[in-house]
């Protein structure tokens, strides 16, 4: 048996400062970005919360703080959304068919198309504003300021999101799959309706959810196609008006009197709750029906 | 001294079958094929015979697998590949212009390397394809048939709704072998059955070949000279040719006979420094 060190020689002091110091560092990062959220969340949280009530998920936006609530935005909100997922779903879904399963990538055309869907996903929301003012809201549609207008708009904004979602999930299906299936006679459609999609349901629904709570928290593109931010009624079809939970919150904000920033801040609270509740559920979309190859 | 050895009766007890072969499934005449112009395998030329079992054998990159997926046109699926030649199927041209891929593949099934059961029940994997084939008949019966076929239902039975992905290897592959049967083809391809799975599974699948042979007429692409000397009837022997052209390297067909012949008086050199193991 030998002397401590005379084998293996003892780190030297040096090395094991840096070690230390820069594992510090970068816990120090970390917490200083969590903590920044969890300063933000405690700040809206202890202003809003107190408002949180029934009543106020209830009522109607008014010119009095302690009558207003958050009704029709929240109604508003949650028309959009389904007008964006039955527009992305269907369209998005049958792009990230086409670009997987059909295209032919020596063809020119198709590689400009994926080229730009990537680049659609990085356009700034307020050029889909525009977007849909000129072509859906005036223009060549002509549907006015209306909740399939809105919901139209904020779906092309998320239709990028979704189309390279879908892809992903239908590129995870194992080629022996399809061979597998195409060897025992079914044709293309059926190997893509019966067993790809199937396969790749559960990320096409998970891209869809994380689409919609990009999408649920949009305020710029509305503001252009024109919701309007004081609606006291809720949507009741694709052409009704409506006003939209970020919209509310902006308008609650801009105001001078205290009390509507602290309406602002409970509205906050709900639309963050909406957002949570979506993302947890493809959390465990995800969890629950991923499949191990 | 280069006595040939003696490998077929001796290490498998391989009966052949009684009666000589007499009628053909494929014919294939001057076949070959290339991937974006570069050829894979050219000059191809022999006859498959019905219910026998047709071994291709063959050092990596000869061509084997391309070939084998030539017979019910799975090459069509992959971008670039084009055959040329004849492949006659029961004297009708595979190729010609109105055969549809699609209705040769229900004749033609196909057992791939890797076990790719579909991630469903193993019910499901089996009715997979009589469904999409719009079969008619008791779809119960008919999954019962093809997994006793596949000699699976005995371990089956009590988990038909189970997930097929918790299988062993060797049952999975089993399972691809029923499915391909549920659909009643003529020819059964195999691609590398047995090369992910253990010894045990292997003896299996092919102790279930030899039993398919009375229906079927199999052709087995394998790495494993003993396998093609236990099992087939007819051996194909390939090799990989290196082009004078491009340096490009296109696979060709050595010598074609009854596996005996090949693994003992086999009549070319390089068939016979393959088989005895002298080059691999």
């Amino acid at each position: 048996m030998s002397a401590h060190g005379a084998v293996i020689p003892p780190a030297s002091p040096r090395e094991r400062v840096k070690d230390r110091g820069f594992r510090g560092l970068i816990m120090v990062c970390t917490v200083a970005g969590i903590g920044m959220l969890g300063v933000l969340l405690y700040d809206v949280a202890a202003d809003g919360f107190g408002e949180l009530s029934w009543d106020f998920l209830t009522s109607f936006p008014s010119a009095f703080p302690d009558k207003a609530g958050i009704e029709s935005p929240l109604m508003g909100t949650l028309w959009l959304m389904a007008v964006c997922a039955g527009f992305i779903v269907p369209v998005g879904v049958a792009t990230a068919i086409y670009l997987e399963e059909y295209a032919d990538r020596d063809r020119w055309w198709n590689r400009f198309i994926e080229v730009n869907i990537q680049n659609l996903a990085a356009v700034p929301s307020i050029v889909y504003g525009i977007l849909g003012l000129a072509f859906l809201v005036r223009g060549p549609l002509e549907l006015g300021r209306v909740v399939l207008a809105g919901g139209l708009t904020l779906g092309l904004l998320v239709l990028p999101v979704v189309i390279i979602a879908s892809r992903e999930a239908i590129r995870a299906v194992p080629p022996s799959i399809r061979e597998g299936s195409m060897a025992l006679g079914a044709t293309q459609w059926q190997t893509i309706r019966k067993q790809v999609l199937p396969a790749a349901i559960p990320g096409i629904a998970t891209g869809v959810i994380l689409a919609l709570s990009r999408a649920i928290g949009e305020t710029a593109p509305l503001i252009l196609v024109g919701a309007a931010s004081f609606v006291a009624f809720n949507p009741e079809s694709l052409d009704s008006a409506y006003t939209a939970l970020p919209l509310q919150i902006f308008e609650w904000i801009s105001r001078p009197q205290d009390e509507f920033k602290l309406l602002a801040a409970a509205g906050i609270l709900v639309l963050l709750a909406l957002l949570l509740s979506m993302n947890a559920v493809a959390i465990w979309l995800r969890n629950r029906y991923e499949q191990k190859w | 001294m280069t006595e040939p050895v003696n490998v077929a009766p001796a290490m498998t007890g391989h009966v052949p079958p009684e009666s000589p072969p007499t009628e053909t499934v494929f014919e294939l005449k001057d076949v070959m094929v290339t991937y974006n112009g570069k050829p894979a395998v050219r000059e191809i030329s022999f006859d498959i015979y019905k219910e026998r079992i047709t071994a291709l054998i063959g050092p990596s990159g000869c061509g084997k697998s391309t070939l084998i997926r030539c017979l019910n046109r799975m090459n069509d699926l992959i971008p670039g590949a084009e055959v040329s030649g004849t492949i006659l199927y029961h004297g009708e041209d595979l190729y010609g212009s109105h055969v549809d891929p699609v209705q040769a593949r229900k004749r033609i099934g196909m057992v791939f390397q890797k076990p790719n059961p579909f991630p469903k029940s193993i019910y499901d994997n089996i009715a997979f394809g009589p469904r999409v084939l719009g079969m008619k008949g008791d779809m119960d019966e008919i999954v019962e048939q093809a997994l006793r076929r596949g000699a699976l239902w005995d371990e089956v039975k009590d988990r038909l709704k189970s997930n097929a992905f918790g299988m062993s290897g060797g049952q999975q592959q089993r399972l691809c072998i029923a499915r391909c049967l549920a659909i009643e083809p003529d020819v059964i391809l195999m691609d590398e059955p047995c090369s992910a799975l253990d010894p045990i599974s292997t003896g299996r699948i092919e102790d279930l070949m030899l039993e398919l042979r009375e229906n079927y007429s199999i052709v087995i692409v394998t790495h494993n000279m003993q396998q093609a000397a236990r099992v087939s009837d007819r051996t194909a022997f390939f090799t990989v040719e290196v082009d004078g052209d491009d340096d490009g390297r296109v696979g060709q067909m050595v010598e074609y006979d009854d596996t005996e012949k090949i693994f003992t008086t086999p009549s070319d050199s390089r068939t016979e420094a393959y088989v005895t193991g002298k080059v691999g």
